[in-house]
This record gives structure tokens, sequence and C-alpha cells, in this order.
């Protein structure tokens, strides 16, 4: 009899182990989960009014006043010269578009080949997405001349009776991202629409009540609303990933359909999308680290997504590697002139030196030693200094593409050399600002976690005795049909 | 196919530059300016790179002191007949023209995206940082046939292009066909030295089209293929420039 009391406390224990290594398994009851995250929703700290007031004063002198300053001015206030006609605007571009990447792709990926474990995860993933796009969008605004003519970019029948010209990279660019935000934008609102229904009816406030009103569209949860749902997730699952890995090929051809020594690459395509999910799975790296902290998400996000997000992260390392090594080598080889002064520039001791190996540093050494163990994976601070280090390096990399690469061409003469100036410092800290600042704003607004995705995976996972030991199961709700 | 051979064809305007002879004087630059209605931006703006002028001189040293010697090579838009300028611009600001066979700027179209001054082999594209200030007296010295552009717009050498539009206009009037050497771009007119010709390839009588057969003709990057309609003579003793 004691042998029976001493497995029935060995099961005990490892239904505990389970539950403690799997969300899906630590079931709570709904009424719990919608309090917990609609209380962490609805609470304004003292500490969030600081950080949205902070955030939004740099919003405003960056993207305010260095803007309009530059604007008033001319881009004579920008650091730019010739040659170097492109600097760290277009850098923040692709920057901005390749964080964009992970959210949306990252999630749209998990949802196809069923992880289950993405469930916490794809809210705030989709939601980087879409304020990454707002914040890209608004370089190549910034980066014009004009930018009060940019509507002559669009293909709008106008009285100058002129079409865009659609043999320009920048057209198709235009194109891809604004279909990209589209999509995304979708992506993001779909599986939000039964969390908004949720928080409307557990919302207090009148103004939330009737802001959740709107949002959730009259949701009721019934079980044709359900059953369109999960189609239209599953038609745009698979639209979103060709649309996401087309639109950073195209933001590569802006510099390989060039005839740019470093530019015209083929591989610029592929190394662009591997390059944009690395940076953006570092983000996401950071940002769930950081809801994790700041909203108190403990129960949601645990030790299994970090070491889960860490393990891609990794993964993209030696992607990103590879491909970089291909491209750098085979350029090498390739022993063109003007390539060669790009070496001279960019490596040993030339003036852009730091950017280089700066960028193999926190693109390949500091990863791959703080992700190799599953300590480094699980702890969140390595983990956000992973990210951190990714996003620091893959900044690096636009950096030498687009200024470093166009400072050396093939006429010695006209070599040139960039700094960039305050105003255009301003104008990339009030961007990194509006980024935050909206993901600050949207965690009080809807929730970061989607809930019903949540209590949906706790419905369909179950811990079953199996004989005399326990095995968690998985019932697919539309099989059992 | 090359685009030279496309359109009307009337004219495929085309410049000589003897390096032989050109002796790095700056008097072409000069004229341009005058001619252009180039703003003037300073030592401080020069030296962050951003010179206006649509030619410029650039200048090499061979060997070492005391055995040394400079090498001048005059650079303007060659105005390529394909052009990589062209197909990046995304409102057609930039675009072959038919009639003249050259690569003309339209400034009311540009938007400032500057891709085609990144695209351009021969740095030849020059951008509006800012407003131009013309300080007096240098405004009362404007040229009335060519535009002042406004900040945040691209412009490059358009080989006078007023000019040719004028003589064009004049022999049309006349009804006769332009003369060898009566259009004259200001860089071609100022040359002491002579080292610019400028002429119609399309004539085979043309100056131009003789100097072209010259064997020490060469083109600038020819293997991009961009088929410039600037031709250089090499430098007698030069190796290759």
């Amino acid at each position: 009899m004691s042998s029976d009391r001493g497995h029935e406390q060995e099961l005990a224990h490892l239904e505990r182990e389970l539950k403690a290594r799997d969300l899906l398994l630590d079931r709570r009851s709904r009424e719990e989960m919608n309090y917990e995250v609609m209380h962490a929703m609805e609470r304004i700290s003292l500490g969030w009014l600081l950080a949205a007031f902070v955030l939004g004063g740099l919003v405003f002198l960056g993207l305010g006043l260095a803007w309009a300053y530059q604007i008033k001015w001319g881009l004579g206030v920008a650091g730019i010269n010739r040659p170097v006609f492109w600097g760290v605007y277009i850098a923040n571009f692709v920057f901005w578009i390749g964080i964009s990447h992970a959210g949306t792709l990252i999630s749209a990926i998990l949802r196809a080949v069923g992880a289950e474990w993405r469930r916490p995860i794809t809210r705030a993933a989709e939601a980087m997405t879409v304020f990454a796009l707002m914040v890209a969008g608004m370089y190549p605004l910034i980066h014009m001349g004009r930018t009060w003519r940019f509507y002559w970019m669009l293909p709008a029948p106008t009285q100058r009776l002129i079409w865009p010209n659609f043999r320009s990279p920048l057209m198709w660019d235009m194109m891809a991202i604004l279909t990209y935000l589209t999509g995304s934008l979708i992506f993001l609102y779909l599986p939000l629409i039964p969390d908004m229904a949720m928080a409307r009816d557990h919302s207090k406030a009148k103004i939330r009540r009737k802001l959740f009103q709107i949002l959730s569209l009259g949701w009721r949860g019934t079980e044709a609303e359900w059953k369109h749902l999960h189609v239209a997730m599953a038609i745009f699952t698979f639209i979103i990933i060709p649309v996401a890995a087309s639109v950073h090929t195209i933001v590569s051809w802006d510099f390989a359909m060039s005839n740019v020594p470093g530019w015209k690459s083929t591989i610029f395509g592929p190394y662009f999308v591997v390059g944009a999910i690395y940076s953006g799975v570092g983000a996401l790296g950071v940002v769930l680290v950081l809801v994790r902290k700041f909203m108190g998400f403990g129960y949601y996000l645990r030790e299994q997504h970090l070491d889960n997000i860490g393990k891609i992260m990794l993964t993209m390392t030696f992607f990103w590697t590879y491909f970089w090594y291909n491209g750098y080598l085979t350029e090498w080889y390739g022993a063109e002139r003007a390539l060669d002064f790009l070496r001279e520039f960019m490596t040993y001791t030339g003036p852009a030196a730091p950017f280089f190996y700066g960028m193999l540093v926190t693109n390949i050494v500091i990863p791959i030693a703080l992700l190799w163990s599953r300590a480094g994976r699980t702890t969140p601070w390595t983990l956000a200094l992973a990210g951190i280090s990714i996003n620091i390096g893959m900044y690096l990399e636009r950096y030498i593409i687009v200024p470093v690469t166009l400072s050396r061409n093939r006429f010695p003469f006209s070599w040139g050399h960039y700094v960039p100036s305050p105003v255009e410092l301003l104008i990339s800290l009030g961007s990194l600002s509006m980024f935050i600042l909206l993901y600050v704003l949207l965690s009080r607004i809807v929730p970061l976690i989607s809930v019903w995705e949540v209590q949906e995976g706790q419905v369909m996972h179950v811990i079953r005795r199996v004989g005399r030991t326990l095995v968690p199961g998985v019932v697919h709700w539309h099989k059992a049909e | 196919m090359s685009r030279q051979n496309g359109g009307t064809q009337e004219h495929r305007w085309a410049m000589i530059v003897d390096i032989d002879k050109c002796t790095g004087c700056g008097a072409c630059i000069t004229a341009c300016y005058a001619e252009n209605n180039i703003p003037v931006v300073g030592e401080e703006e020069i030296h962050k790179g951003r010179h206006m002028g649509w030619v410029r001189i650039e200048r090499y040293w061979e060997g070492e002191y005391p055995d040394i010697r400079a090498r001048f090579i005059p650079i303007m838009c060659q105005q390529c007949g394909e052009a990589p300028c062209e197909p990046v611009c995304p409102v057609f600001a930039t675009y072959h023209s038919e009639t003249e066979n050259i690569n003309v700027q339209v400034y009311n179209r540009c938007v400032g995206t500057r891709f085609c001054a990144n695209n351009c082999p021969y740095i030849a594209r020059v951008f509006n940082w800012f407003d131009p200030v013309f300080p007096e007296p240098l405004h009362e010295q404007l040229n009335p046939d060519v535009t002042v552009r406004s900040r945040g717009i691209m412009e490059k050498c358009t080989f006078c292009i007023q000019r040719i539009r004028q003589v064009e206009e004049e022999a049309k009037a006349e009804g006769r066909p332009i003369e060898d050497g009566e259009v004259q771009p200001a860089c071609v007119q100022a040359c002491p030295t002579e080292a610019l010709v400028f002429g119609d390839l399309n004539d085979p009588h043309s100056k131009v089209a003789r100097l072209a057969q010259s064997r020490r003709a060469f083109k600038l990057l020819e293997d991009l293929g961009t088929e410039p309609a600037v031709i250089y003579l090499k430098g007698g003793d030069a190796h290759v420039v």
C-alpha cells in the first residue's frame, strides 16, 4: 500500500512538472484568465504615464520639430552628400521593414505548421509588424527631397496626366509595403475580434465599452462565427507568408537592381529576407521579455517560449552568417576593382572598419555565445541581450549597405565620407520612440496575449493517464467532428 | 537593342573630350555655372561634397615627387544611350529625349528620391540640398533661358539643351539643316585649348563623328553598356585614363 502512495506522489509530481513546462497543460479557469488580462490592460500606473509622456516628447522632438526643420530648409541639414546620396534614413527604412518581418511571418509560419506553443506570442508579434511598418513607411517620405510632392508617386489620375514609372523598383517597393501593411493589419485584427468581445463584456468604463463594442464587430461567439474566423485565419496565414517574403525581397531590389558596386548582387533578395527575419526575431525576443516583465505575464510567457524564440534566433544566426559569408566570399574572389576599394574602406584599419567588425561581433559572436545553452535562452535578460545585440548588428549591416557602400565608387576622385547629422539622429530617435510609444499605448487598449487562443489551446490539451504514467495529449476539434 | 537606334533619332548630340589637350584650367566649369544658373555653395558645403557643378575635372597624380605629373579628366553627364538613371526614377523626372537623343531631367517632376544619382556610375548628378542663393550682384546675371531649381530636386549637365533648342528653332525657321559647330554648349565655347568638341554623331561629316573614329577614342566605363555620348580621346603617352 505504501508503494502505491509513493506512486501517487510521483504522479502528482510529474503532473506539476508537465504543467510547469507547458502553458497549455496548466489550465486556469476562463474567468480568472480574462480578469487577469483585463486588469493588466486597465491599470494605468504612474510609470506608464511617465513612459508615455517621455516617449511622446521624443516623438514630437524628432518627427515633429526635426522633420519640420528639414522640410523647411532642405535635405542639406542631413549629413548626406555626393556620392553618399542615401544615408541613415534608408538604413532606418530597411531596418524597420526588417523588424516588421518577424512579427507576421513568424506568427503565420507557426500557425501554418500548427506549433501550439505560439498561442500566447502571436498577438505581440503581429502588433510589432504593424507598428514597425508604420515607422518604416514614414522613411521614404522623410528621405524625399520634396516630401510635399509624395503623391506624385501614387498611381492616381491627376491633371498632370502622368503615370508613375513602373520600371522603378521604388514603385514596386511602395506597392509591396502598402500590400503588406494592409495584410498584416487584417492579420492582426482577425484574431483580435473574440478578445475585443471579451473586453467588451468585461469592461466597466463606458468609453472603453463603446470602443470595444465597435472593435468587436458584434461578435457573439456562435459556432458559425467561430467557423468563419478559423477559415479567414487559415486563408490569411497562407496569404501573408509569400507577401512577407516578397516585401523584403523587393526592398533588396531597391539596391540589387542598380549598378552600384556592392549593391548589384544576386543574393540580395534571400539575404535581405533572412536578415529581416533575423532582426525581427531578435526584436520579438526583446518585446516578449519586456511584456512579460511590465505586464506581469509570467504565467503566459514561460521558459518554453523564451527557449523556443531563442532557438529560432540561433537558427537565424547561422542562416544569416551563411548568407552573408556567401555574398562576401564570392565578391571578394570576383576582385572587382570598385569592390576592392570598398573592402579597403571597411576592413582592416579602414575608416568604416568599426562598423564591419562591430557587425560581425554583434551579429555572430554575441548571439551564439548567449543562445548556445538552454540557460542562456531561458534567462530573460540574456535572451533580451541577444535580441538587442542582433538588432545592433543588423542595423550596422544596413548602415554598411547604404552609406558605407556609397562612399566608395569607381572614381577615386569622387569618393565621399558620411557622418549622420544631429537632425538625422533626432529623427531616428523619434521614430524609435514612436515604435515603443505605439506599443505602450496598445498595451492599454488591446490584450497583448491572445486570450481566446490560449484558452482554446488549453481546452485541446489534456494530461492523460496511460498505464502507470501521465502523458500530455491533444484533442483536435475539427478532426473530432 | 540600343536606344540610340530607337525614337526619331534625328540627332545624336555628342561631345568629344580630348584629354591630351585638357590643362585642367576649369574654364568649362565656370562657364557652366554662369550659363546654367548653378548656385555657388561655398567652401564649407564643398568640403562636405556638395559642390553643385555639372562638370568636374578629376585630377590624378602620377609618379612620386619630383618626377610627378598631374592628369586631368573632365567628367559630366555622359548622356547615355542606355542610361541607368532613367528606369529607376519613379516619376519620369529623368527620361530619354527621342529627338535630341540625350538624357533629360524635368525639374518640375522630380520629387528627390535620389535613386538616379546612386545609379549613375559616373557620379554625374547633383542634388539641391538647399534652396539656391544668388547673392548680389550674382542674381543680375541669371540666365533667363534656364530654370532656377528649388531645394530637393536633382539636376545634371543637359548639354546646354536651351542652346540646342535655340539653334534647332532658328534652323527650322530658316528652313535649313543645322550646321556642324553651330551648337556650342557653354563649356565647349569656353575651352581655351579646344579640348571639348560638340556636334551631331548622326551627321557623318561632323567633326565629332570624325574624331570618334580616332584610335585614341574610348568611353568611360564602356563595359557597363551605358552607351555614353561623351567620347574621350586618350592622352598621347597615357596608358589608360
